[in-house]
Parts: structure tokens; sequence; C-alpha cells
């Protein structure tokens, strides 16, 4: 207790001035805090949250096909758990080879309270909450499972294993899409947190690539790769997203023959990706420029041929330079995609808008808007944690942590 | 290249559209939309999506609303089932675009008809029946006394700035020489707010949202809406004028939904009025009206039993307007100019003969 008061004393009652600052601030945000909560307990209704919670996780999506969510569901969980303890397992060499550290412990207190409190809030039935604890006590198990035995796992095994998110994704697509065998759900009865989500990882995954592709074209020797690359780079960053999106809805139908023009949802899912490349692209180009040219020439003298030594030497580099301007495009990206609910389409904000027009819940928009606030910041603290572990874990130059 | 090969798409397109514009005059009720969807199976029907009453998707995952029926009739008319609309959100600037590009069928999506709206120079639409006729009201709290714009004379009222409503009421006060004081606020929330904290005396907007706001009140039945209208806005559904046997069809199941309120057919007994009909050949109005005899449904491209399958999907007119909008619903929107015409309002079916 003692060294706790003496920081607190130190950082933030020091001199005078402090002190005055200190406790100005502290009433202020104690003030808003409490205004917060007297809100949220007494004046808020929450039963428009309850009522349509279902539509705010997945939209429209048929009730008899839900199944096929909840099975994507515990498979992502199963595979998520599973590859943090593969994680936790494989230490890198530098790094101490505890299997549960402190932080890992915190999270799954985190998640259990989660899973005990979220489904009590929404007044879901117990056939739905026991789902939420299933995937929970999944979720622990494959952790359990993978940290107790992935160990030994072998070096073949383990890039096997890395290929069981694509393979996932694609399954996922299947799921949520039908075809083989399950009922077509069409895009246009997608919605909610799913669409979110999906809309804005197919962008993520896609946009990689092509931005990777364009930063290696805009440094080609190759005129036109080279030009073509600054152009299409040019062009996507001085147009607003939301004039590609409108582009996208509105005159794909007139230049596609009626029924040749890709569902809504692909069409803005594509123009995300394509704009996000371009921004990618200039993240991957900022990493690129750091990598000292001596390191291409180097792996070129060594005998590597130019993708090779990409591959192998530069890119690495680079891209791990890239990273946290590349985390920061792909949040803005989940953020971007509450530009979909402007051309009609019903992810997240554009449930909220349809939700609070029902007559029965009018005027209840601080509810609405602070569920949102609490998902979006869900989401993108993820983005931003994992991003911060995938850091540290390329960091070449980490030193040995005690935890 | 590319603007080439879009141009010549386009012209193909044109030629296309030409010729089967062409095909349609000559064919008696080939309308090419009325084929398209029932090989489709299911309509698709443009609709705003997030207005109360209007359209707005239910905690069940189902569209609900004014809109929403109307392409609920139209699609029981023509398919046979109301739960056979794909329904499409949009937005005010994409709407008219949605339906050129023949994305949607049918606009359901409280539009305004208007002259540069309905004219092949201006957006070519082809409008149905008005099916709900709003207009810009104002709302004052009941302990105020104020029956009239008179009543407003000097006070102030909260306008949102830089929409036709604060015009309407520049020029309707002007008018009648009623000097006032308008507040201007960016955002509707921030117009409603200040009226709400006593900023002014009055709101004015379009009366079905002042309606929809005021249930959102803290105590609804403290404010009133004044009788006057200071604009027209008849919110009505729209085809495009590529396709006049389709618009035919969309305005006669429109219409019939209003002549089965002013017969006196409801959802519950439509059945028994049908019973009625084939029992009683002298009936003939009744008899055509609900397809027992003559060709109207045949006439339009429709099956005979049309008005049957609409109102038994949807209710007539009137019960629409309860449900959504009128007494049963949570915005309890007077009838207004939205009465039948035999009750003093705007609602008239021309004869089904």
């Amino acid at each position: 207790m003692k060294p706790l008061l003496r920081r607190l004393r130190a950082e933030l009652f020091a001199t005078r001035t402090d002190t005055v600052l200190s406790l100005a601030l502290i009433s202020l945000i104690t003030l808003a805090a409490f205004g917060v909560l007297r809100w949220a307990f007494t004046q808020a209704q929450w039963a428009v949250i309850r009522v349509n919670s279902t539509l705010f996780a997945v939209g429209r999506y048929p009730v008899e096909q839900q199944w096929r969510l909840w099975l994507l569901t515990a498979l992502l969980v199963a595979a998520s758990g599973a590859t943090w303890g593969l994680l936790r397992a494989h230490p890198r060499p530098d790094r101490s080879g505890v299997l549960w550290p402190r932080n890992d412990r915190l999270a799954l207190v985190l998640l259990v309270l989660i899973a005990l409190a979220v489904p009590a809030a929404l007044g879901l039935s117990l056939a739905i909450a026991s789902r939420w604890w299933g995937l929970t006590v999944l979720l622990i198990l494959c952790r359990w499972l993978a940290g107790r035995f992935g160990a030994g796992l072998p070096a073949s095994g383990q890039r096997l294993a890395a290929l069981v998110w694509p393979a996932l994704y694609l399954v996922g697509m299947v799921l949520i899409s039908g075809g083989l065998g399950l009922v077509t759900v069409s895009p246009s009865e997608w919605g909610g947190l799913m669409l979110t989500l999906l809309a804005s990882s197919f962008a993520i995954l896609l946009c990689f690539p092509i931005g990777v592709l364009l930063a290696l074209g805009r440094r080609s020797d190759l005129p036109l790769l080279r030009w073509g690359s600054v152009l299409y780079i040019e062009f996507i960053r001085g147009a607003p997203l939301i004039t590609l999106l409108f582009l996208g809805q509105n005159i794909l139908g007139f230049l596609l023959p009626g029924g040749l023009a890709p569902e809504r949802v692909w069409r803005a899912a594509w123009v995300l990706t394509f704009f996000a490349a371009a921004y990618l692209a200039e993240a991957v180009r900022s990493g690129l420029a750091a990598v000292p040219r001596g390191q291409l020439e180097a792996a070129r003298s060594l005998g590597l041929s130019y993708p090779k030594a990409l591959q192998h030497v530069v890119l690495p580099q680079a891209l791990r330079v890239a990273l946290p301007a590349m985390v920061g495009q792909f949040i803005s990206l989940l953020q971007d995609t509450t530009l979909l609910s402007l051309i009609g389409l019903l992810e997240l904000l554009g449930t909220a808008r349809t939700v609070m027009a029902n007559p029965a819940f009018l005027g209840r928009n601080g509810e609405v808007y602070l569920t949102l606030a609490v998902l979006f910041w869900g989401c993108c603290a993820a983005l931003g944690l994992g991003s911060r572990a995938l850091e540290r874990r390329l960091d070449p130059h980490a030193v040995p942590s005690a935890t | 290249m590319f603007w080439n090969r879009t141009r010549t798409l386009g012209a193909s397109l044109l030629a296309a559209g030409l010729l089967a514009g062409c095909a349609g005059d000559g064919g008696g009720v080939q309308s090419q939309k009325l084929s398209t969807i029932t090989g489709r199976g299911k309509l698709i029907c443009g609709v705003e999506g997030k207005l109360p009453g209007f359209s707005f998707v239910g905690p069940d995952g189902k569209y609900l609303g004014l809109d929403v029926d109307v392409c609920k009739a139209v699609a029981a008319a023509v398919l046979g089932d109301p739960e056979k609309v794909e329904y499409r959100d949009l937005n005010s600037s994409e709407r008219f675009a949605a339906l050129a590009s023949g994305e949607v069928d049918l606009l359901s999506r409280n539009t305004t008809m208007t002259l540069s709206r309905d004219a092949a120079g201006g957006n070519g639409l082809s409008f149905a029946p008005t099916t709900f006729y709003d207009g810009q009201g104002v709302l004052v709290p009941v302990a105020s006394g104020i029956k009239d714009l008179k009543g407003l004379a000097g006070k102030p009222i909260c306008v949102e700035s830089g929409t036709t409503t604060e015009l309407n009421l520049a020029d309707r006060m002007r008018e009648q020489n009623i000097p006032y004081t308008p507040l201007k606020f960016q955002t509707s929330d921030q117009t409603f707010a200040a009226y709400l904290g006593g900023r002014c005396v009055a709101v004015t907007s379009d009366r079905s949202q002042l309606a929809g706001k005021r249930t959102s009140f803290p105590k609804p039945d403290a404010h009133t809406l004044l009788p006057v209208v200071m604009s027209k806005e008849p919110l009505t559904p729209a085809t495009t004028n590529g396709d006049p046997a389709w618009a035919d069809a969309v305005r006669w199941i429109v219409y019939g939904l209003m002549q089965a309120e002013e017969s006196g057919i409801t959802q519950a007994n439509v059945d028994a009025k049908l019973d009625e009909a084939k029992a009683n050949t002298n009936q003939a109005d009744l008899r055509r009206f609900l397809g027992v005899e003559g060709d109207f449904g045949k006439l339009l491209g429709l099956p005979p039993d049309f008005v049957v399958k609409a109102v038994k999907a949807v209710g007539n007119y009137g019960e629409i307007f309860d449900r959504n909008v009128g007494p049963a619903s949570a915005l309890k929107l007077d009838r207004g100019l939205n009465r039948q015409w035999k009750d003093g309002g705007l609602i008239y079916s021309p004869p089904f003969r």
C-alpha cells in the first residue's frame, strides 16, 4: 500500500500547481462518470438493447439458420484458444516460457466475467446463456490443451496449424452465405456486428497483399508498373471513401446488365478493400524505405533471386517497421465500415438507426449509441492488443521478460 | 479504352431498353418488369429503412411500417405472398439511381411527388397514388394556448437551418404578415432539445416527424400539433417511366387498398365479402372489384383476385394507416388529409370499372 501512496503523491500532488490541476481533473472526471452511471442505472431504458440483441448481433439473419453462426463462433473460439496456447507453448528462444503469465490469467478472469455478465444483462434465455458459457469453457479447454501438449508439436505440425486460420475463413464464408448443401442466406439479410466484422476482416485480409504489391510496384524500376501504382494510389487517396462507396453502389448497376452486378454487400466490401490497399501501400512503402539498400544488395550478392531476397530479407524487416501504421489503418478501416450504413447496409450503425426508428423505442438514442461505442471500442481494443503482442513477438531486440 | 467500352455497353443497353419499350407498346400487358419479378420469385422494394412508422426493422428482423406494407401488398398481389419481398435500404441521394438502374422494382420510400421527379426530362419516375399526405406542421405546448399561426406573432420558433422547412416557414409567415423570430439549429436533435428547453414556443417540421418526436418527449400529451399545414408533401410510391404496364399494376394495387376501405372490406372480412360476392350475382361492383367476374386482373397482367390477396396480406388503406402511424401505433397521427374523400380527406380511388 505504501509504495502506491508514494507514487500517487509523486505523480499527482508533487507541487502546488500539480495538486490544483489533479484535484480539478479528478473532480471533473468523477462528476462525469457519476452522471453517466446515474443515467445508465436510473434513467436509461435498456429494453431497446435486450429486445433487439439478436438484431445487433447478426441483423436479419434467418432464425432457423442461426445455428450456423453459433457453429462458426465455436470454431473461431476453439481456434483462438488453440493459437493462444500454442504461442505460449512455443515462446521465442530469448523469452522465458511461462505457460500461464499473469496477463493471461487476468484475461481469463475477464472472459469468464463477461460470459457471466453479458447474458445476465441482456436477459438471455438459459439456452442461449448456456451457449455463452459453453464457448468460454471451450476457449479455456483449447487454450489449456494447446499449452499443455503444444510444445511437442513438430515444426511441420506448426506450419499446418497456421493454415487453420485461412481454412477457417473459407469455412466461415460457406457457413454464413450457404452453399455446399446449406440453405443460401442472401447477403441482404446479413447485418449487425456480424456484417461489420465480416466486411472489415474481408477488407483487412485482402488489402494486405494488394497493398504490399502496390508498395513494391511503386518502388519498381519498371516505369509502367511504377506509374500504374502511383496513379492508383493517388486516385484512391484523392477521393473520400464515401464517394467511392456511392460509386460502387450506384454506377455498377448501370454499367453491368441487371443481375450481373455483385451483391451490394460485396461491392461495398471490395470498395473498402481497394480503398484500404492504397493507404496500406504507403505504410508498407515507409517500411521498405526504412530497410537500408545494402540489405537487398547483400542478399542479391549471396545469390538470392529478387523475389527470394524480398521474401526473406527485405519484407520481414519492412513489415515490422510498418506494423504500427498498418494496424492503425486496420482500426480505422473497422470504423470506416460505419459508412456502409449510409449506403443502406444494416451493419452495426445501420442496425442502430433502424432500431431507433422503431416507434416502440423512439428516443432511446443514448442507450443505443453507448452500446455501439462499447462494441466498437471492444473490437478496436482487441485489434490493438493483438498487434502489440505481435510487435513484441517480432521485436528482435526484445529483452527476456520476467512474466 | 475503359470509357469506350462502357459507352458501347451503355448504348447497347439503351437500344435493348428501346426495343423492350416498343415490344411493350405492341403487346398489351407485356411488362418486362412483371415477368422479371415473377421469374425471380420476389419483389425488390426500395425503402428508407430508418423512418419511424414508415419503414424500420423490428426485433425479429422483419421490416415493418406503412411504406413496407405497400411493398407487401404489391408482392401479395403479384406473387401471392407478402413475404416474398427483398428490401433495400436506400438513402435520399441514391434512391432514384437505384430505381433507374433496375436494382429495385418499386420505390416505397416516403418520396414527395414533384413535377421534376415525375417529368421524363427530370428523374423520369412514374408515381403511384399518394399513400401519405404529409406537410409541414407546428408543434406547441398545450399550456401556451396557441391555436394558429397568428398566435405565434412575435414569438421565437425553433427550426432546422438550411432546410425547405425553414424557407416554408418564412414564406407562410410573410404571406400573412406575422412577425416572428426564427431560432435556427444545425440538426433536428438540437432543434427539439431547444424546444424542450423552452427556448422557443413552437417547433416546425414535417407533421409525421413532429408526431414521431413527440412520442419521445417526457410528457407527450403536453404538446399539440396545430391544424395548419404549411407545405405539401405527398409521399408517394414510384416506379420508372420505362415500364408503363408495371406502373399501372402498382397504381391499381394501391388504389385497390384505398377502394377496399371505401367499400368496407377489411383484412378480417375479406373472405366473407368474397363469399358474398360469389353468392350474389347482382353485386356487380363487388364481383368485379374482388375479381369474381370481369378481367381487371388480366388487363393489368395480375391475377384476377389481386385485390383480395393484397387486402388479405396487409388490410385496407385505413388499417395500414392505423396500424403503422395512426391510433394503434406509438405515433398516434391523426388521419387528417389522409381520410377517405367521403370524410373530407384526399384518399380517393377512381372507379374499378
